[in-house]
């Protein structure tokens, strides 16, 4: 039976829809690849010479035919066409996305990462970088997955908090542990300072303010270089300490390394593990508290916000308070961020705080599904983990990265995770009986 | 109109104008304690631009708004921004097409709609860190839910996507939304649009319970003769921003000038005939 559905689908083929799709396809992909991949500048004795490559153009425009092809072929495999019934994908998403086991698989491989055989120094260095983006993510998530508003100038608040540190130590000598609290506030309170101006924005409109707004916040550092520096930037941020121990080969006057301290051999690992163990504990905090917030009234209120306005404001709701709260709390997160990336880095420059990276941010949390904790994770592994793993591909990493996007899209259209469960449900109390209830209802 | 101390909202002059046309005109009426009354007139009469002013949406320039509460000063819906008439004063309303907050569960919409009691008891830090005030917040909250899904049949519902619910369940689950807000006042904005007769026949006993069992007020707007005249005590009719008639159900079903605004007929049998079959 099986086998006879496959011969059909094959003999769909020789449908002629199909082909004239594909051979749509193909030409188009022709007429792209025609100047981008049909020419070519090349360095030569007698200087720059034009090379021409047209072999090229007609491979990729094969590839985009045959796959296309196949494309339709698939479509019709009993597998996937199972794969792609509605019913299917909630029991998939139910699965795996909404089960505590995931989460706390995730936990664990996150916690041993560091020394399971095949992790190196890269691999952790990594890991950080995508905890990161997590901790970001989690934090937009907020503002854009749960109260829906369109937030295109996060990276500002990520900004806000490096460069808090940043200052903060070269003026005032504060130490990293001192400027985290002092960072997470500073960006809330810039937070709340793009609030106000938007409240009464929405969508389009509000994109394009807060899009300026990560503009001006960047314009900023570049040009006031008597407080950030410029362009140049701010070097030599101390790295964080373990609770005032630091990590480095021999001690500063009177104190302790890190590994004086427990009596070990100096190893430049054991600084690179503490950072990944503390940006992995700030993100499971984040994650924790979000998680937290969605079943208060606070974060069931941005989710209204998001579904509808009018209707909070019938029900008493002050959308002020609400929308107000989700950007606060939402740069805060940003501003924890970007502290830790300046203790990281150890050098911060405007160059770090573009456009592009709010746009990636916003990607994780749209490709991870609005509003879920466990797709944004996944969707922050896909989007920073892949091009870093890729990178032997040099410039077509990003064509990797594109396949890879337009591939979940295609599987999963809402996001990687697509169910949203719900934050409350009944118990298993049978219903009060109507006159008892009648004496409680007020 | 009986001037007694009892009546629970007051409206008098309101007007609210748009450019040069006064969608409402000198509009007064009372609406008493434990009272459903209806709000008809044919379209573009301005029933919904009243509503809208009541509950804080537009801000009329002209007129006052009393609502009584019983002890105290009333409160003065026209100064009032419309989450805190909803909030304090406690005037809920509906809308005409519903506005459920689709992408949550039946459950959820109904706890969000007890978001101020909620969030008093339970407190920003008890909330966070799960502490018995919050828990015990979290059940009163689910428990007047529960209360109210039975109420309005939807119990089996409770966990589906409000947004996926059919049209009829939903405009109910907008009525229940609103009970869990626990209003003095509940406006609905035509409950019935969109119903059929078995749906709007258990619309009539869901209001009346409303009205006896928890001394809610009403105030509806409705096209739906057959519930207006079925669940009212009292019927105002506007016509182009103005009130023509004002009364019991009986009286204005009669009054010539409601016939006329209803059917353009300046006389004739024929109309009051035809007003007393859609009655």
């Amino acid at each position: 039976m099986w086998r006879l559905r496959v011969l059909a689908a094959f003999h769909e083929l020789r449908d002629c829809a199909a082909l004239r799709d594909a051979g749509r396809a193909g030409g188009i992909a022709a007429v792209l690849a025609f100047p981008i991949l049909g020419f070519r500048l090349a360095d030569s004795p007698q200087g720059l010479r034009l090379e021409t490559r047209f072999s090229w153009v007609v491979f990729a425009a094969a590839a985009v035919f045959i796959a296309r092809l196949m494309h339709h072929g698939l479509h019709r495999l009993p597998g996937l066409a199972f794969a792609r019934a509605p019913g299917f994908a909630n029991i998939a998403a139910r699965a795996r996305f909404s089960e505590p086991s995931t989460y706390a698989a995730l936990i664990v491989f996150a916690v041993l990462l560091p020394w399971l055989p095949f992790t190196g120094r890269n691999t952790v260095d990594r890991a950080t970088l995508i905890l990161i983006y997590v901790m970001l993510g989690t934090g937009l998530n907020i503002v854009v997955g749960l109260a829906g508003l369109l937030d295109l100038g996060y990276v500002a608040f990520y900004a806000v908090g490096a460069y808090s540190y940043a200052l903060l130590w070269q003026n005032f000598g504060l130490s990293f542990w001192e400027c985290l609290p002092l960072a997470g506030a500073l960006a809330a309170g810039f937070g709340l300072a793009l609030g106000f101006p938007v409240l009464r924005l929405r969508g389009d409109y509000l994109a394009i303010v807060t899009l300026g707004f990560g503009e001006i916040v960047h314009v900023i550092l570049l040009n006031w270089t008597p407080v950030t520096g410029g362009p140049n930037g701010i070097a030599g941020i101390p790295r964080p300490t373990f609770f005032g121990l630091p990590f480095a080969p021999s001690a500063p006057e009177g104190g302790k390394t890190f590994a004086d301290y427990f009596g070990i051999a100096f190893s430049p690992l054991h600084r690179i593990y503490f950072l990944y163990y503390l940006i992995l504990a700030m993100a499971l905090i984040g994650a924790a508290l979000v998680w937290r917030l969605r079943r208060l009234p606070l974060g069931r209120a941005w989710e209204a916000l998001r579904e509808d306005e009018i209707a909070c404001q019938s029900l008493g709701l002050n959308p002020t308070i609400i929308k107000l709260s989700a950007f606060a709390l939402g740069a805060m997160f940003a501003g924890f961020a970007g502290a830790f990336f300046a203790a990281r880095q150890g050098f911060i420059s405007p160059e770090s705080f573009t456009f592009i990276e709010s746009a990636i941010i916003l990607s994780i949390v749209v490709l991870g599904g609005m509003g879920s904790q466990l797709g944004l994770t996944l969707a922050a592994i896909l989007l920073v983990g892949l091009p870093e793993w890729f990178r032997d591909l040099a410039e077509y990493r990003m064509l990797a990265f594109g396949a890879a996007m337009v591939l979940v899209m295609q599987w999963r259209p809402k996001g990687l995770a697509q169910r949203r469960a719900p934050t409350v449900r009944l118990g298993n109390a049978p219903a009060p009986a109507p006159a008892q209830a009648m004496a409680e209802a007020p | 109109m009986s001037a007694g101390p009892a009546a629970l909202l007051e409206v008098e002059h309101l007007t609210m104008r748009f450019g040069g046309i006064a969608a409402v005109n000198d509009v007064s009426f009372r609406v008493q304690t434990n009272e459903i009354a209806a709000l008809i007139g044919p379209n573009g009469a301005g029933k919904t631009t009243l509503f809208n002013c009541l509950t804080g949406f537009y801000k009329p320039p002209v007129g006052r708004m009393q609502l009584h509460a019983g002890d105290g000063k009333p409160f003065l819906l026209e100064r009032m921004e419309g989450f805190r008439i909803a909030r304090e004063a406690r005037v809920i309303r509906t809308f005409q097409n519903a506005r459920l907050f689709a992408g949550m569960s039946v459950l959820e919409n109904l706890i969000v709609a007890q978001h101020t009691a909620t969030a008093r008891a339970s407190g920003a830090v008890s909330g966070i860190l799960g502490l018995p005030a919050h828990r015990k917040a979290t059940r009163i909250a689910r428990d007047l839910a529960r209360h109210w899904l039975d109420r309005t049949g939807l119990m089996f519902a409770a966990d589906e996507l409000a947004g996926s619910l059919p049209y009829g369940m939903q405009r109910r689950l907008e009525i229940a939304r609103a009970m869990c807000a626990r209003p003095r006042l509940l406006c609905l904005d035509e409950p019935a649009a969109g119903l059929n007769a078995r749906e709007s026949d258990s619309l009539n006993t869901l209001l009346l319970d409303i009205r006896r069992e928890h001394g809610t007020s009403i105030l509806l707007v409705e096209h739906d003769m057959s519930v207006v005249m079925r669940v009212s005590d009292h019927v105002i009719v506007l016509d182009h921003g103005v009130v023509i008639a004002d009364g019991a159900p009986a009286d204005v079903r009669n009054n010539p000038d409601v016939i006329r605004a209803y059917l353009g007929a300046a006389n004739g049998t024929t109309a009051i005939r035809a007003v007393a079959i859609a009655c």
